[in-house]
């Protein structure tokens, strides 16, 4: 009934793109097999009769938890800034985000 | 110091300390060197914090002398596993992305174990990130069940059972996203808890799955547990999905009479495929649980075949948004010399991450994507209510769920590794609970060819204290949990 669903090399590449992961050819052909398995095994859902039921979000009980807005403390700025692995003073510094062109 | 402080519960311990019969400075020497000892072989923990544990064992002990603010669990040594923040301590969740990151905050459990005065020894390894059934996919090393070296002790929290049942430690906290603290407790001959989720502060938890993660208590004893679960439990207002729901003396609850409770048999968790030695363990339970004068008979989850695929589903969308924010930017590895942004990010994510966790968040984007959202992510949500309203169903007929940890016990290193959707059908017991936010305990109920065999009792939401009055009442009456492994 469900085709057995593969995913190819080159949409392993753009899977690994959305979650900003670099991977090598030889890994994209590794996980093809492995992720088409897995979404295959997922289609099993298909046999149950969703149309009259709602998600499930939150677990019930759960609405709209707010507090007042006042200033308090949070974290102090040096310990904040101990664990950035590039910074300049009290700056963190990444690489440039849009290039030139 | 006496040769059976590494042997003592912390009921046991708390009754000693109080009466100035031993030291947590003895205490905790001694669950030091049975580290020191063993965790070459046994390899539970990533971090040691043995400075750090002395001097908060000389202030349990100032504290115990006064006699003032002394808690139950005032001088008690006990680690936890490597996704819960600790300040000042390396939180690594067995990842190279986050090898040298040291939280600059603690997590609302570690906070509330200090004010009870409890003595933090050390970082417990996991599989990366929680992503894993057996500590193997582990960044740094695999930890071993210490019943068997050449088997594995169940996952994710896998550092925290084998450091429970190999004496390292009093107690541990673990975390159970999908069965992480139930199945290695299984796997281990120890008592774990994944309570209601709601019950306990994920305020400084390292998230997975931010709608099924739960910290909760491992120890020898379900008594142990509740006085765990005592102090950790309750609302915080840093983390808004913890409720107002007051919480119950637990330890009282223990000792309430379990006469006239009834138990239901899920019959879907009951057919072929289980190990034999599991199977007639779970048996036998039953019918020392009916000496106790619990009722038990068979009820229906009609969807529990779906559990696994609707678990792993909202898994990996889950825990790809929230491995999103590892990217060499504000903490953690950063891979060097980024020629701009985005290849900081791949490289950085590339080198830091291991081959499990590259699949799973891939494989969550994927779910999440434009075309497919839909098709796997909703319907997986629609599928999760279904699982939900099995549950109430069950509840309406029964106080509690009787159901096995696992169809085997603890497999060998390397068996699973190969087939990742092998590892993933390994959890079918234990993943249903997280998606419907049940409470579940995993205690010791005999062996299998010399290898620990652990059950489940699931209950309704905030029914801690049932589970735990039943379990209590097994405990009395069979002495599983005090076989020691042979580990010397």
């Amino acid at each position: 009934m469900t085709a057995h669903f593969q995913i190819d090399a080159a949409t392993v590449r753009h899977m690994a793109f959305l979650v900003r992961v670099g991977i090598r050819d030889e890994e994209a052909e590794a996980f093809s097999p492995q992720l088409s398995a897995i979404i295959d095994y997922f289609n099993l859902l298909n046999e149950v009769d969703t149309s009259q039921v709602p998600p499930a979000t939150q677990l019930p009980g759960l609405r709209n938890i707010l507090r007042p807005d006042e200033v308090a403390p949070s974290m102090a700025r040096a310990d904040f800034l101990a664990n950035v692995p590039c910074r300049e003073g009290k700056f963190v510094r990444v690489p440039a985000v849009l290039s030139e062109e | 110091m006496g040769p059976d402080l590494i042997n003592l519960t912390i009921e046991e311990a708390h009754a000693l300390l109080v009466a100035g019969k031993i030291s947590s400075l003895e205490l905790t020497q001694a669950a030091l060197e049975r580290i020191r000892q063993t965790d070459s072989q046994v390899r539970a923990y990533v971090t040691v914090a043995e400075e750090q544990a002395l001097e908060q064992a000389r202030q349990a002990d100032e504290r115990l002398r006064s006699g003032r603010n002394v808690t139950p669990l005032t001088g008690i040594p006990f680690g936890v596993k490597d996704c819960i923040s600790t300040r000042g301590i390396r939180t690594t969740c067995s990842s190279r992305i986050l090898e040298n990151y040291i939280p600059p905050y603690d997590a609302t459990v570690i906070e509330r174990l200090a004010a009870a005065g409890a003595v933090l020894i050390g970082k417990q390894n996991m599989d990366e990130f929680g992503m894993g059934s057996s500590c193997e996919n582990s960044a740094f090393f695999a930890t071993r069940n210490p019943w068997n070296l050449e088997r594995v002790p169940g996952g994710s929290s896998g550092g925290s059972a084998a450091a429970v049942a190999a004496r390292q430690g009093l107690f541990a906290l673990g975390e159970d996203t999908g069965g992480s603290i139930r199945m290695p407790a299984g796997f281990c001959n120890v008592v774990g808890l994944k309570p209601t989720y709601g019950r306990v502060s994920r305020y400084g938890l390292i998230a997975l799955a931010s709608s099924f993660d739960c910290i909760g208590p491992m120890a020898r004893t379900v008594t142990d547990c509740a006085a765990v679960l005592q102090v950790i439990a309750g609302h915080d207002p840093r983390d808004s999905t913890t409720w107002n729901e007051p919480v119950p003396d637990y330890t009282a609850a223990l000792k309430q009479p379990v006469r006239g409770l009834r138990l239901g048999i899920p019959k879907e968790y009951f057919v072929a495929g289980m190990e034999a030695g599991v199977e007639k363990a779970l048996q036998e339970a039953m019918r020392t649980l009916e000496k106790l004068g619990l009722t038990l008979h068979e009820v229906s989850l009609p969807h529990t075949k779906y559990a696994l695929p609707v678990y792993y589903l909202i898994l990996f969308a889950e825990a790809s948004a929230n491995l999103a924010r590892f990217d060499g930017v504000r903490f953690g590895y950063a891979a060097p010399q980024a020629s701009d942004v985005i290849d900081l990010y791949l490289r950085t994510r590339r080198d830091g991450f291991g081959k499990e966790v590259k699949r799973r968040i891939m494989l969550g984007a994927y779910t999440l994507s434009a075309g497919y959202y839909d098709a796997y992510y909703l319907k997986a949500q629609r599928v999760r209510t279904l699982l939900r309203q099995d549950f109430e169903k069950a509840f309406a007929q029964c106080d509690a769920l009787l159901a096995p940890v696992c169809p085997t016990t603890a497999f060998r290193l390397g068996e699973k590794t190969g087939d990742p959707l092998s590892m993933y059908l390994s959890d079918i017991y234990v993943v249903a609970t997280n998606p419907a936010g049940v409470p579940a305990l995993s205690l010791p109920c005999g062996f299998s060819a010399d290898m620990p065999v652990g059950m489940q009792l699931i209950g309704r939401h905030w029914s801690e204290a049932v589970l735990l009055q039943i379990g209590h009442a097994y405990q009395q009456e069979t002495d599983w949990h005090l076989r020691q492994p042979p580990l010397d």
